[in-house]
């Protein structure tokens, strides 16, 4: 039953399915055969105490597997069982692959010949419906794209197949990334794992949601004004948005290329690492990746046995002034002040550092995002794939296709951006936008050069409700503040769950962002590493999947 | 009844072709080296421009009228670059392929892909800049231009806009004898670099220009509808690396214009960049024309003349747009001329009216995000410098200066191949005179009968030279080499093998034999001879030569005779 695996909109029935939730728990047993302090090989993400500490998807499996404790068909069976289960009430994936226990066998008759794993042997991956497969539809979200397959996988999703990794599906999203809800997605609505009447933030609101219901073991998203550090934020899982060029964007659907980056998702600090480090590096396809040399950040997770009492210790921290201002939430206040406290339990030098420029960014980022988006959308036009409407006159072929496949929110930026490059305004909105992110950039330096790293909340909110911001454009673009500077500013940031406000049935995650110097991610996920390692009180497994396991 | 018509529209070279020959008989061979579909085709200088223009413009009126107003023309011109693969993808480009057969993610356009700077593009840019004597930019970058057209699968093209890499240069130009000559310098506005659209088709396969394809949507609305449903884009072209350069407008008339364009195809051949071949589409230009009364300093209103596949449609479009305009100024109705694009119809030879401009075009030009800024050094830019090849102007001015009148100079550096091909048969020794009459004369009346570029023959430069040598030598007669040349054009090999092919007797024993038995055989003469008649010597030459069939060696000949006439004995 579980091998044949249906589109997941399909599959309400098998919610209650006792045969599955047995399977499943019966996974656990073998779990508790792992060595490694910080590398629980628990699959199944159950509390094993009441503070359980995240750990390494990636690492456990591949320990389990090199070990043969499991095999990685009954690794993915078990996940697929979780997606199936959850997927009805979140409605994460707008595919899901029907080859993921085809390969998982596959792998297996691998290692019974023994032979050599890539470092992502088994590991499950979602991946955001922008970014290009092969052999799944790609469509961004849209309508205009319903139904397309491209011809070839993204630059990231290529690398990790290589490295043995399996997709598992495309996740939903807002239309072309365009949104911080996945309200905008044509297709459907995703909710939040911590509370399903909730959001699950965006754009890659399918991506997240993916990883905190434990759908998948890490996903892919994409990052423009905060796309992969905001729906973290909200669904409690680790984010890591990458220094501009450190990935590849090639087969990633621009939406902004100047601020486009594809970014990791994670139950925590390493998986997302070293799902950073799979996809990084120089990609011929990509003139704007980076040639520089990737430095092996899988060597940043050190064994919390190993840390001392003051593991940061001398580590300069700038907490953010204009990010705890009004209009932030206090409970979101109240948690990141916190988490600055335990930085400064670790031995770190929190200090609040100012950046006068940081509410300019907000209004330079939607002129800059728009013009952009508003080019690269140009070419949705229906005239080679897609939704083509017959129409009698070209003219009216392009306004036609345009009008029935773009939703409101994507309409409403091409208007913007075509408004903003236009002739006699150009100056006045695409011009000093770029002047206004040149000051953004230098500002940043400036505060790198005195920090290592500097935080602030991922978002002014936890969750809000479905529909709360849906038509209200301005209040939605608003909650992008924390997050829009770091991409103007083309810099790594690190956003993982620090905190609890009130809501839902067992409360809502706070994330914390991280900002570290261009390239610097390694440091990021040192620091980030150590923070949630040694996090007392926090749990976070939302309650959708915590409830069903133990019901 | 649709397809008829699009057939009609569609520019067809057969058609043209003949007459452009015919029109070329008087002059041989002026720009066309190449074979005769190739053409420099149709060059100006073939042309007589006022020939076909319209009867009812061309009268006394207008002769008069033109004498009392200047046209002021401006060239576009889009040289397609010969790189092994497109300019932001590896896709090659041969011209002629099946529809999208050359084609990948990148330009179609699909979602996701990127565009990866082709560094041959640059290269080839700086060598266009450097050799129009431009200022180059060591800092520019691409830019987006937004339109929409189905052959344009992104919905932009990548361009350059405020920032092109080479500007403020000029082209020398040696304007045709045949109208008379002359040194012009023609100023070059700007040279940047950007990418191809794709073409439209419909389904019978038949191609159009986008112009062809505007026309129709403004002409042929019965049509329109079965033209979309047939209609399909060929994507081949899109994405292959274009020059646009812009010229100062300084040329005045049409013979001007078409030279400029001439000197533009030279040069880039030259530079080996581009096959610079109009009728594929590899050179297009786009005219701007305006007239305006002697003496004004403003422009007229501005025109602008479309699908030119040929330096002879320049040539005449812009004579008869000049005519046009001119006929409109004089009779008072200059508001008749509207700032449009008009078609240049080879049919019935005149400019019709192809769209009319409502204000500026808006092309929302940004700064391309997928491709960083070109930065250029002052060594990558010397390097490229120095390989540069001698240049069109300067072998021309080369030429003059060895002594070869203008026509010849023009004749052998109209055409880089038959350039080089003279070049090196100097470099070997020959005679600078002679080797122009053989390359001017039979070789090339070879080559137009053969349909062979000089590049075809089978005659190298070194064995020219051997056949020059060996005619002044006297070696051979002037007779005997033109039959090697002949041999040597068609089958090749060598002068000497030739010559020993033809068992020609080079052996002076053996002539000084039949001298002495020709000798010995006329005493009479031989006493008529001793006595003063030397012009006898002709007598006994051509009895030895009888004697040789033919074979014995001329100079050798001569000189043993001449011995044996004049020995004491
Ligand atoms: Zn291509």
């Amino acid at each position: 039953m579980l091998s044949t695996l249906q589109p997941p909109r399909s599959l309400s029935h098998f919610r209650t399915n006792p045969t599955l939730l047995l399977r499943y728990t019966s996974l656990k047993p073998l779990s508790s055969l792992s060595s490694q302090p910080v590398i629980h090989s628990t699959i199944t993400d159950q509390p094993q105490s009441p503070n359980p500490l995240p750990h390494s998807q990636i690492l456990s499996t591949r320990h389990s597997l090199l070990s043969r404790h499991l095999t990685a068909t009954q690794l993915a069976d078990s996940f697929l069982a979780r997606l199936r289960l959850t997927e009805p009430h979140l409605r994460s994936f707008l595919h899901v692959s029907d080859s993921v226990l085809a390969q998982a066998r596959e792998l297996d008759e691998k290692i019974q010949r023994n032979e050599e794993l890539g470092p992502l042997a088994g590991v499950l991956v979602a991946v955001k419906d922008n970014i290009c497969t092969a052999e799944m539809p790609s469509t961004a979200g849209s309508r205009v794209l319903e139904g397309y397959t491209p011809p070839y996988d993204a630059t990231a999703v290529r690398k990790i197949k290589e490295l043995g990794g399996i997709v598992v599906g495309k996740t939903n999203l807002d239309e072309f990334g365009m949104g911080s809800t996945t309200e905008g997605s044509a297709f459907q609505v995703t909710a939040n794992p911590w509370d399903v009447s909730r959001v699950p933030g965006g754009s890659s609101g399918g991506s997240a949601a993916a990883v905190s219901a434990r759908q998948c073991m890490v996903s892919l998203g994409s990052d423009t004004g905060g796309s992969v550090r905001q729906p973290a934020s909200f669904c409690g899982v680790v984010g890591l948005k990458p220094t501009y060029g450190r990935v590849s964007r090639f087969g990633l659907m621009a939406y902004a290329s100047s601020l486009d980056v594809i970014g990791c998702f994670g139950m925590s600090v390493a998986d997302a690492g070293i799902l950073l480090y799979a996809i990084s590096g120089h990609d011929r396809l990509d003139a704007s990746s980076s040639k520089r040399e990737v430095p092996n950040l899988e060597a940043e997770f050190v064994s919390i046995s190993s840390l001392d009492s003051k593991p940061l210790k001398g580590l300069r921290i700038g907490l953010i002034r204009e990010t705890l201002d009004d209009g932030v939430d206090t409970g979101v206040t109240s948690a990141v002040r916190n988490a600055a406290l335990h930085l400064e339990e670790l031995g770190c030098f929190v200090n609040e550092v100012s950046l006068p420029s940081f509410s300019l960014g907000l209004p330079a980022y939607y002129i800059l995002a728009s013009s952009e988006s508003s080019s690269n959308l140009s070419r949705y036009d229906g005239v080679r794939y897609g939704n083509q409407v017959p129409a009698d006159e070209l003219n009216s072929q392009y306004k036609d296709s345009r009008a029935k496949g773009f939703g409101s929110e994507v309409k409403r930026r091409i208007l913007t951006g075509t408004y903003a490059l236009s002739a006699g305004y150009y100056d006045a909105n695409y011009k000093r936008a770029q002047q206004v992110r040149t000051i953004i950039r230098k500002s940043f330096k400036a505060a790198l050069d005195e920090h290592d790293i500097l935080i602030s909340p991922a978002a002014p909110s936890a969750a809000y409700k479905i529909g709360e911001k849906k038509n209200d454009p301005l209040a939605m673009y608003a909650g992008d503040i924390m997050t829009v500077n770091v991409n103007l500013a083309g810099l790594p940031a690190l956003v993982l769950p620090c905190g609890f406000v009130e809501g839902g049935s067992a409360g809502l995650p706070v994330g914390l962002q991280m900002i570290g110097a261009a390239f610097d991610e390694g440091k990021l996920l040192k620091v980030g590493h150590i923070f949630e390692q040694t996090l007392q009180n926090c749990n976070f497994v939302p309650p959708l999947i915590a409830d069903e396991v133990t019901s | 009844m649709a397809s008829t018509i699009f057939r009609s529209l569609h520019t067809n070279p057969c058609l043209l072709h003949p007459t452009a020959l015919l029109r070329r008989k008087d002059v041989i061979l002026y720009c066309t080296m190449r074979s005769a579909q190739t053409q420099t085709a149709a060059t100006p200088d073939k042309v007589k421009p006022q020939v076909k223009v319209a009867p009812n413009i061309q009268n006394k009126t207008l002769e008069k009228a033109s004498k009392d107003y200047e046209a002021v023309i401006g060239i576009e011109t889009h040289v397609q670059l010969n790189t092994l693969t497109k300019a932001f993808c590896s896709c090659p480009y041969n011209y002629g392929s099946p529809p999208n057969t050359s084609v990948c993610p990148v330009c179609m356009g699909l979602p996701g892909a990127l565009p990866v700077l082709n560094m041959k593009v640059i290269e080839s840019a700086i060598k266009v800049g450097l050799s129009l004597n431009c200022k180059l930019s060591f800092n520019s970058k691409f830019d987006r231009k937004q339109y929409f057209y189905p052959d344009l699968p992104k919905g932009y093209q990548i361009s350059q806009f405020d920032v092109p890499i080479a500007t403020g240069g000029y082209i020398d130009v040696d304007l045709p004898l045949e109208y008379g000559g002359g040194h012009r310098k023609f100023g070059i506005t700007r040279v940047h670099m950007e990418e191809d659209a794709g073409k439209l088709l419909h389904s019978e396969g038949g191609s159009y220009s986008q112009e062809s394809y505007e026309r129709l949507r403004l002409t042929l609305s019965l049509f329109w509808i079965l033209f979309v449903y047939f209609m399909q884009v060929d994507l081949n072209r899109a994405g292959v690396p274009l020059l646009e350069i812009v010229s100062e407008p300084d040329m005045r008339t049409g013979i001007e214009a078409a030279e400029y364009a001439a000197e533009l195809q030279r040069l880039v051949r030259y530079l080996g960049v581009s096959n610079g071949n109009m009728q594929e589409g590899s050179l297009r230009c786009d005219v701007n024309i305006s007239v305006r009364p002697i003496g004004n300093i403003e422009f007229g209103t501005k025109v602008e003349i479309k699908n030119l596949n040929s330096f002879s449609s320049v040539s005449r479009a812009i004579d008869y747009e000049i005519s046009r305009q001119v006929l409109l100024h004089s009779q008072g109705e200059d508001k008749e001329i509207v700032q449009e694009t008009r078609l240049w119809e080879e049919g019935a030879q005149k400019t019709v009216t192809m769209r009319k401009k409502e204000g500026l075009a808006d092309y929302r030009y940004f700064p391309e995000p997928d491709l960083p800024g070109v930065f250029l050094t002052q060594d990558y830019v010397d390097g490229i410098r120095n390989t540069l090849p001698e240049l069109p102007e300067t072998k021309r001015r080369r030429y003059e200066k060895m002594g070869l009148s203008m026509q010849d100079v023009l004749f052998l550096a109209n055409d880089v191949n038959v350039a080089e091909f003279f070049d090196t048969t100097i470099t070997k020794g020959a005679d600078v005179k002679l080797a122009t009459n053989w390359i001017m004369g039979d070789i090339a009346a070879y080559m137009k009968n053969e349909k062979l570029t000089i590049d075809e023959i089978k005659l190298s430069p070194k064995e020219l030279a051997e056949l020059i040598a060996s005619i002044k030598d006297g070696t051979i007669s002037g007779k005997i080499g033109k039959e090697i040349l002949f041999e040597l054009l068609a089958k090749g090999g060598t002068v000497k093998g030739l010559i020993e092919e033809k068992d020609l007797i080079v052996d002076p024993a053996e002539i000084e034999k039949m001298v002495e038995k020709v000798v010995s055989e006329n005493p009479k003469q031989l006493e008529q001879y001793r006595g003063g008649k030397t012009k006898l010597q002709g007598y006994f030459a051509g009895q030895v030569m009888k004697l040789s069939k033919g074979k014995a060696n001329p100079g050798l000949l001569n000189k043993i005779l001449l011995e044996k006439l004049n020995a004491k004995s």
